[in-house]
């Protein structure tokens, strides 16, 4: 079991909620105070480079136009992190491709911080929320289809080093590709993926590559790693899938006493409620199958969101799944149950700092963490520890 | 159906008359729509559901608005017409107008109601306002004159009515997604278009402009535009009578 630190690099400083209609996307950039900001990108690196002194690896995402994530070039964070930690592994989860217009400077970045930090990438790629489209400028249609060709093509461009190669695609077309400098890791950097849908699951279990999963909780979890162990048997990579395949992101706070735990965990939700995204920012056309939006339509709720859900409640988020949080023996246990429940995974991706959890009780949930937990949690789930163990027993008994 | 080039289109025809082809607007089209018995009467009607709209297959090659006025001179030839009236709405109006720059000589008389498909604004202003970032209360006070009358109301829809109704809103945004509701070259070729041409909008239209029409009719040799009252982007759906009759009288019924 491994454990990141994640951080959003949240800027929190805002006008009453009711004040503006869409923390995304139009919430005007006057709000944002460049010094205040400043102060928090360096805090925020602190906080990293605690994490990696407890023995945590480090992660980070990229949003845009967004206070809940002043991290809209993901790979220029990441190189700073590179010189400045020296033992973690750096997990950008991830690059948007389906909204950047050149996968090929996209594997040079990565390559770049790959040799950067002496090869201690994990190269993400994610679809993005439906917020992007807007401020990515890029069609919500086909984007599943944009970001397996970009992805395709990015592999090809950290593996190919003899000569350049030509990629005439359905989306993207370059005459001449030979990226300097290739990857630090051979043939290249781990590659994850983060999926919140069975059917996107079973692709990235398909192509053996790590699959990361936000907030889904006990049941949609379970569908997802299932839906991806299927995906990873159908394609012949054995029946056996490794937990560290498998990555949960879940709100984490551990406090050494059950009240400055809740207290933490309050705190943390901000992630959830501050999350006020106007309906048209949610749900562009194209983004969902027709389908589902005729289910939308008919009242289901949207999973991009948990924001008004009872997720917005610290015990609501806990009973779901989607927060573990406590003292180290209660968040040993919940952990724990989660884990069995979704037939186990080798990551967890702890969303350890929010809003207005300031420095020094971010730091103190990241050293009882990474004290009085993390400890366990290796100890009971090593890496060689098979994913999916009960769907065994049950083909055995059948 | 009608199979064009690798495409399953719908295609509704009725009615007497030389022929009319009518290319719908964002919403679709459907036959109990108000303003088809009208036209009907008079005229030949041939109205197919673009790709990836109503129950016309969608192609995975196909991504832009240009792609379906080739399909159409395409169903031309496949329907043996050499020449029509062709009747245009929203982006219907926009193919319309893509048809008539690549074969001027096929297109006899010209309707375009509430076009879009070109640029004819400053660059820091779209001439189009994006409906697909407000709430969807806001895009319908932009899209008809009498909202509370018009807009779909999705709670009296059946799913399958529901399904094609997002069907077409995800077509719609990959057809015009980037650039925002134009292509950046029609505007350079429109004065190869010979027909005299009809330019309407509805008075209420929040989407085009009544400048936005002016400019866009000026690009055509021989256009003039003309303004129904009590009507927002769709004046074939919320003032059907006044609409045929203007069109029935420019084309000469």
């Amino acid at each position: 079991m491994r454990a990141w630190h994640f951080s959003e690099t949240a800027y929190p400083y805002l006008p009453p909620q009711d004040s503006y209609p869409s923390i995304r996307v139009t919430l005007p950039n006057r709000i944002y105070d460049p010094v205040k900001g400043a102060a928090l990108y360096d805090r925020y690196i602190d906080e990293w480079l605690i994490a990696e002194d407890e023995g945590v690896e480090i992660m980070l995402n990229e949003h845009h136009q967004t206070a809940t994530c002043v991290d809209p070039a993901a790979p220029l964070m990441l190189a700073a992190l590179a010189r400045q930690s020296k033992k973690a592994r750096l997990l950008i989860l991830g690059n948007p491709i389906a909204n950047r217009r050149q996968p090929v400077r996209v594997a040079e970045e990565m390559a770049m911080i790959d040799v950067l930090s002496h090869g201690r990438l994990e190269a993400g790629f994610v679809r993005g929320v439906p917020y992007e489209i807007l401020p990515a400028n890029s069609n919500p249609v086909r984007m599943n289809e944009r970001h397996w060709e970009a992805l395709d093509l990015i592999v090809k461009a950290w593996t190919h080093h003899d000569a350049p190669f030509s990629f005439e695609g359905r989306f993207f077309h370059h005459r001449s590709i030979n990226i300097w400098p290739r990857c630090y890791q051979q043939p290249h950097p781990p590659v994850w993926v983060s999926t919140t849908s069975p059917g996107g699951a079973a692709q990235v279990g398909a192509h053996g590559y790590v699959q990361a999963t936000f907030l889904t909780g006990f049941d949609n979890t379970k569908r997802i790693y299932e839906a991806y162990r299927r995906g990873w048997r159908e394609a012949g990579r054995g029946q056996n899938v490794p937990i560290d395949r498998l990555a949960y992101a879940a709100l984490i706070y551990v406090g050494d006493t059950a009240e400055r735990a809740r207290a933490g965990a309050e705190k943390l939700l901000w992630y959830v409620t501050s999350n006020k995204v106007a309906p048209q920012f949610a749900n562009p056309p194209g983004y969902v199958p027709v389908a589902m939006n005729v289910q939308l339509a008919r009242g289901a709720h949207n999973v991009v969101s948990a924001h008004g859900t009872k997720q917005g409640t610290v015990d609501g988020a806990i009973e779901a799944g989607t927060m573990f949080a406590g003292t180290p023996d209660v968040v040993f246990e919940q952990i724990k149950k989660h884990w069995n429940h979704v037939g186990g995974y080798g990551h967890l991706l702890i969303m350890g700092q929010a809003g207005f959890l300031e420095h020094d009780d971010t730091v103190h949930g990241i050293r009882m963490f990474a004290r009085e937990v993390y400890p366990r949690l290796k100890e009971l789930y090593p890496d060689t520890t098979v994913s999916g163990m009960f769907e065994k027993a049950n083909a055995a008994a059948s | 159906m009608a199979k064009v080039a690798d495409i399953d289109l719908e295609l509704f025809e009725s009615g007497k008359g030389s022929p009319v082809l009518f290319l719908h607007g964002g919403e679709g089209f459907s036959q109990g729509q108000p303003f088809v018995a009208p036209l009907t009467a008079k005229r030949r009607l041939i109205a197919p559901s673009h790709p990836g709209f109503g129950k016309s297959s969608l192609p995975e090659w196909l991504d832009n608005v240009d792609d379906i006025a080739h399909i159409y001179l395409e169903l031309l030839d496949a329907l043996d017409l050499d020449k029509v009236d062709i009747i245009g709405c929203s982006i219907g109006g926009w193919i319309a107008a893509e048809m008539a720059t690549k074969t001027p000589e096929r297109v006899n008389r010209l309707v375009m109601a509430g076009p879009v498909g070109v640029k004819v604004g400053s660059q820091d202003k779209l001439d189009i306002p994006d409906i697909f970032a407000v709430p969807q209360a806001d895009a319908n006070k932009l899209l008809y004159h009498d909202p509370a009358k018009m807009a779909p109301d999705t709670k009296k829809m059946t799913d399958d009515e529901l399904a094609a109704m997002f069907r077409n809103r995800e077509t719609l945004a990959l057809l015009v997604w980037e650039p925002w509701m134009h292509s950046t070259k029609l505007k350079h070729r429109l004065h190869r278009v010979k027909s005299p041409a009809l330019f309407i909008r509805g008075g209420s239209d929040g989407l085009v402009s009544d400048n936005y029409l002016k400019a866009y009719a000026a690009l055509l040799p021989n256009a003039r535009t003309l303004t129904i009252p009590a009507a927002g982007h769709a004046p074939h759906l919320e003032q059907p009578e006044a609409f045929a009759s203007a069109v029935l009288e420019f084309l000469g019924a």
